[in-house]
């Protein structure tokens, strides 16, 4: 295994364009050790970008937030703003394992890992997040429900590498939740995973974003689930529809971790829940 | 001389909570756990395990392995001892497989290197050949008329004619007439139950360095609960003497039953012995869960009669228990506990030990009675439900006492199941207000415990401090509480006193630290050794006063003349003795050899408060006490940690542990992140309740308190959880999945 | 297969080794640096045994490459005692009985050490989550948690 430890994105990009053999980026560390530990993946060029400059800053950008590739759950979770503005995003990431997995787990990483289950990407598509992607041709950008790919699969092309995750300014009256649903109070993976972000007006829902994980091979935004609460004041009805069309929106699968009927069940469950949460946040009186 | 027969107050020391003799080593990180030894010249090995449930071996390619930098030995099972029978051979065979792989994660090859990344790198180079066989993994499926055959020829006379031969062995007991005693029932209760296999979950993995030179003269440091049974095996497997290998136990992170079987500690030495040099052999914790002895898998039918007045008039059970791919699940003592709690006129037990494509199973804390525990006070709560008694009125009514003749056959010395009810029924928490969605269970729970063979050797120094060497690796404390009972006995301070977990070159026999057997056997062992030595010291004092060995006294640490001498000589301390001993006949040690038999039975009773989202199935435990008859607490700190320990890891195995096997046949959740142990969020505080009613067995009383704890948890989260959801859980995990099920099945009619 | 050179401080101590690309801060402490009291209970983050702190931040050092400890300050349960003096963490853990067997100790110690530096007055709900990923098989967590609240109550009293 050669490890490289890159100054630069563009660096770490030519890297990653001519390595031979299986390569991985090295964040916060915590998927790509576990399957090296496990001898799942044994990265043949691994590329440490905790070297390059800001890739630990967290930046108001266009009303907005950059969140540097390497910045960790703990880092999130003690940034005031951020949390204030966005608590659904910065809870999802901080649900992401222990508070050791905290102090090295990333975004980026929970991202590009490419698991259906990967806490913060629901409350990232929901939020209406994007990432800037450095690769061959210089630095584009992505929303993020077009990088999953499928289980451990993303869109990224050899050489690509995600630089920063970009969230949009927050807004007037809005709010953001994530929950998920884990057997026991912490350190599992989720067996279903629900965020809602909206906006309100005058107590009515005018914007909404839903987005699911692990209840399809990708996570889910589900457009149905976001119709069936814009208009209302998210009464018992939009409730009740909000979670028909989650639940009809999963595709899942039966596994050590759930089955199909419970993950479809639940997923309006947490779609319910977690809308009213996002509501009152958006100073909506429930 | 200190009383001989039971002491059971007045105690000053053994009652007391002091400081535990290894603490600093603990909370500073230096105390050497199994992993933790090094050797000079050390190689470290990795083991190849089949990634098949059943397969034959049809060859094994290590030259690619061999060929590699830094590689000094490969072995296979043509490495180890020919010949073996019995149990040593099937102890070998689970070690390193023959010619058939009879389970995902089966030992087929083994590699030293000198880095532990080399030997990874060489273990994957190792290339061997299978022929898929067919597998079987479920109990109920491996007894079936079509499933596939372990190994033909396995089964032990006390099987009945007719059956599958993968069912190994036959159990069945009981007295009276159960046919009649159901008739005479107002109401019988008929269920079935499965619960899946668990896993000890040790936090530390199976490790040893071991040396092993061509003269058959080796060295063993390992983690383990039971050193001279890593000798005895070890021996045997590589093929030399008992008495050429010395093995010295390290710190033990945990074992629970599963560090009473040998594993890894021939295979290293068999390496060593190829490579001439030490070997360190670490388990990773997938192969821990793959590879070591996970709980047998249980499918278990209860029938259970009893009167408007809730008076049990019958029962019985019948009790599968998967053992994996050898003999041994201990479905005998599943069958024995099952209905121990209760004084029956009729009682039937019958149990079947079933083999299949598993590891095979090994002792986790009173191996087989939580199982049998969950089905059998589930039936009770329903029928206390059904005819709307009060569960634990119910259980006073009908339980053991001194004098009943127990379900397995003896009469019941005095035990101390009526006291921990009635402790339960005063307790606050029985009578507290539940909150919607809550519930509330109470189950019993019993455990045999053990004596077993067992040698303590206590040595005076000069300075009148004492040493003493016991063979029961100190799992949880128990260093501290022989301390005790031999500064009670010796009347010197606690601080006065070493205890060292002696190697297997230095004492006599000692059987495993288990059966909750170490506070009552090494204990005993403990308190007759210091009666020895007291006996040598007044021996002393009584030849320096010239009077008859008989007329000296041992009261506060002092020798005394007595009877017609009493008061002409002043005082002897055992300091004082001992410093002259090397003038008054040489060096006092005492000891005690002996296998004790008088282990009194433990029982308790716990009451548990859980909390069902209808809605997603999940559940919390919001509130548990655990009361248990320790019959004396010598150190009450440890005995609560115990009962908190045992609780803690029945709310596991009730809500979320479990073994889970694809269709494959292979493991799919070897790891902490999906076989989902409790942390620390998961759980409230526990409450204990502390019962002493005395074991006549012991010199003061003791009774083992490690295993009892975790018989009564699964029963009990069972009937709160089905209280709060309205829907009778038979099936454990009780999983969210199986909880929202159960309630749509319940919904849907 | 070349190896890489780290230069770090591990308790205060500048210390440098030689370590292959593939091997975990765990490994490097245990086998090449003989700090053997962070323990590898699981290789895969679950189960905290391995805590330690980088720069003052909790991780477990199983999930990090030797290879990133360069330049960075690591704390091991080797470093909490002061001398001879145990850390008050330390000495309630003993007189509370808040272990058994003694291998997740460590890993438990340190991260408790991190949560008091990092929130004096915890409640038991966030003594709990801090530390659900230090798994106890032996204790059933309540005297663990007890003695990190009490050591918690006490140094708020004597500071």
């Amino acid at each position: 295994m050669d490890y490289h430890t890159p100054g630069s994105f563009e660096d770490a990009a030519a890297i990653a364009a001519k390595a031979e053999g299986v390569t991985r980026f090295l964040a916060g560390g915590t998927d790509v050790l576990v399957q090296l530990r496990a001898d799942m993946v044994t990265p043949d060029v691994l590329i440490d970008i905790k070297q390059i400059a800001g890739v630990k800053d967290i930046a108001r950008e266009e009303g907005g937030w950059r969140i540097g590739a390497a910045v960790s759950g703990a880092e999130m979770t003690e940034h005031n703003e951020l949390d204030q503005e966005w608590p659904g995003v910065v809870e999802a990431m901080d649900l992401i394992g222990s508070t050791q997995i905290q102090g090295r787990a990333t975004l980026v990483g929970n991202l590009c890992n490419g698991s259906p289950a990967a806490d913060s990407v629901p409350a990232l598509v929901a939020a209406g997040a994007s990432v800037s992607v450095v690769g061959k041709s210089g630095t584009r950008k992505m929303p993020v429900e077009d990088i999953p790919a499928g289980p451990g699969k993303t869109n990224l092309e050899k050489g690509d590498v995600v630089s920063a995750v970009h969230l949009p300014a927050r807004g007037d009256n809005a709010g953001d939740a994530y929950l998920r649903f884990i057997p026991r109070t912490e350190m599992d993976i989720a067996v279903v995973g629900c965020a809602v972000n909206l906006r309100l007006d005058g107590g009515k829902v005018i914007e909404a974003r839903v987005s699911l994980g692990a209840v399809a091979p990708t996570v889910l935004l589900v457009e149905d689930a976001a119709q069936a609460i814009v208009g209302t004041s998210l009464d018992e009805a939009a409730l009740e529809a909000l979670a028909a069309a989650a639940s009809s929106a999963c595709n899942p699968i039966d596994d050590k971790r759930g089955t199909i009927a419970f993950r479809t069940h639940v997923a309006g469950v947490l779609a319910k829940r977690a809308a009213k949460i996002a509501y009152e946040r958006a100073g909506g009186a429930k | 001389m200190a009383p001989d027969g039971n002491m059971t107050n007045g105690f000053k020391v053994v009652g007391t909570r002091p400081k535990r003799p290894d603490g600093i080593d603990k909370v500073t990180g230096r105390a050497k756990f199994g992993a933790d030894a090094t050797a000079p010249g050390m190689l470290h090995a990795s083991i190849v395990r089949s990634p098949h449930a059943h397969a034959k071996i049809l060859k094994i390619d290590t030259s690619k392995a061999e060929a590699l930098k830094g590689v000094k030995a490969v072995v296979t099972r043509a490495d180890f001892a020919e010949g073996l029978t019995g149990e040593n051979w099937n102890i070998l065979e689970n070690v390193m497989a023959s010619d058939t792989a009879l389970y995902d994660g089966h030992a087929v090859a083994a590699v030293a290197a000198t880095t532990a990344l080399g030997a990874r790198d060489a273990a994957k180079l190792i290339e061997v050949e299978y022929e898929l066989l067919p597998h079987v993994t479920d109990v109920d499926k491996a007894m079936a008329d079509d499933a596939p055959v372990i190994r033909a020829g396995a089964a032990d006379k006390s099987v009945p004619e007719g059956l599958h031969p993968n069912v190994v062995r036959y159990h069945e007991s009981g007295h009276g007439d159960v046919d009649k005693g159901f008739s005479e029932a107002d109401l019988v209760v008929e269920d079935s139950f499965k619960t899946e296999a668990t896993h000890q979950g040790y936090i530390e993995p199976h490790a040893c360095l071991a040396q092993l030179g061509s003269d058959g003269k080796g060295e063993v440091w390992c983690c383990t609960q039971g050193h001279f049974n890593v000798q005895k095996v070890c021996a045997a497997l590589v093929g030399t003497d008992s008495s050429q290998i010395r093995v010295t136990p390290s710190e033990i992170g945990g074992g629970f039953g599963g560090k009473t079987v040998v594993f890894i500690e021939p295979v290293a030495l068999a390496l060593s012995r190829k490579a001439n040099r030490p070997v360190k052999l670490v388990m990773s914790r997938s192969e821990v869960f793959r590879a070591t002895g996970p709980t047998a898998s249980t499918s278990i039918d209860i029938k259970i009669g009893m009167t408007r007045e809730g008076k049990i008039t019958a029962a019985q059970g019948v009790f599968r228990l998967q053992g994996g791919a050898f003999p041994g699940a201990p479905m005998e003592f599943t069958a024995m506990c099952a209905f121990a709690p209760y004084s029956l006129e009729n009682v039937h037990q019958v149990g079947y030990d079933v083999m299949s494509n598993r590891p095979k199973q090994a002792a986790y804390r009173a191996p087989g009675s939580p199982m049998a525990a969950f089905a059998v006070e589930s039936v009770i709560d329903e029928l206390c439900n059904k005819l709307d008694l009060d569960s634990i009125e119910v259980r006073l009514k009908n339980a053991s006492k001194e004098g009943t003749k127990a379900s397995y056959g003896p009469k019941f010395e005095r035990i101390g199941l009526v006291e921990t009810l009635e402790a339960a029924k005063a307790h606050p928490h029985l009578t507290s207000p539940l909150a919607e969605g809550q519930g509330r269970g109470v189950s019993c729970g019993f455990w045999f415990n053990h004596g077993g063979e067992t040698a303590v050797s206590l040595a005076l120094s000069e300075d009148g401090t004492v040493a003493i060497s016991v063979g029961t690796p100190d799992i949880g404390g128990s260093r501290a509480s022989m301390a005790q009972m031999a500064a009670e006995e010796l009347g010197i301070p606690y601080e006065s006193i070493r205890t060292t977990v002696a190697d297997t070159a230095t004492l006599g026999y000692n059987e495993i630290s288990h059966g909750s057997r170490v506070t009552y056997a090494s204990g005993l062992a403990t308190i007759k050794a210091a009666r020895d030595a007291v006996k040598k010291l007044c021996g002393r004092a009584a030849a320096k006063w010239g009077i008859d060995e008989d007329a000296v006294v041992w009261e506060d640490g002092c020798a005394k003349p007595s009877g017609p001498n009493a008061g002409d000589f002043e005082p002897l301390p055992l300091a004082k003795i001992a410093r002259s001993m090397g003038r008054t006949g040489g060096p006092i040690v005492g000891h005690y050899e002996a296998t004790p038999e008088g282990a009194g039975v433990s029982f308790a009773t716990h009451i548990v408060d859980a909390e069902v989202d209808k809605e997603t199935g999940q559940t919390k435990i919001v509130r548990y006490t655990v009361v248990q008859d320790a019959g004396k607490a010598i150190h009450p700190t440890y005995v609560e940690g115990q009962f908190q320990g045992g609780a803690a890891q029945g709310i596991g195995w009730a809500l979320n542990e479990e073994y889970i096997y694809g269709e494959d046949g292979r493991l799919q959740n070897s790891g902490f992140l999906d076989y989902r142990i409790p942390v620390a969020s998961d759980l409230p505080m526990i409450d204990t309740v502390i019962v002493e009613v005395p074991n006549p067995g012991h010199p003061y009383g003791v009774r083992g308190v490690g295993e009892t704890s975790i018989c009564p948890p699964l029963a009990a989260i069972a009937n709160a959880v089905s209280n709060a959801a309205g829907v009778r859980l038979t099936e454990l995990p009780m999983s969210p999945p199986r909880i929202l099920a159960a309630l749509d099945a319940q919904a849907n009619g | 297969m070349s190896m890489i050179h780290v230069t770090t401080t591990v308790n205060g101590d500048e210390v440098e080794f030689l370590c292959d690309p593939r091997e975990t801060l765990l490994d490097v402490l245990r086998d090449r640096l003989s700090l053997t009291g962070a323990k590898e209970g699981c290789g895969t983050g679950d189960c905290g045994a391995c805590s330690v702190t980088v720069d003052d931040r909790l991780v477990c050092s199983c999930l990090m490459l030797g290879a990133e400890a360069e330049g960075k300050s690591i704390g091991t349960i080797e470093g909490m005692a002061d001398g001879e003096a145990l850390h008050p963490l330390q000495e309630k853990f003993i007189e509370y009985a808040a272990l058994q067997c003694g291998v997740c100790t460590p890993g438990v110690l340190v991260a408790t050490e991190a949560l008091l530096k990092k929130n004096p007055d915890p409640t038991e709900t966030e003594v709990r989550y801090w530390l659900a990923g230090n798994l106890c098989r032996c204790t059933g967590y309540d005297k663990i948690i007890r003695a990190v609240l009490d050591t918690a109550a006490d140094l708020r009293k004597a500071s």
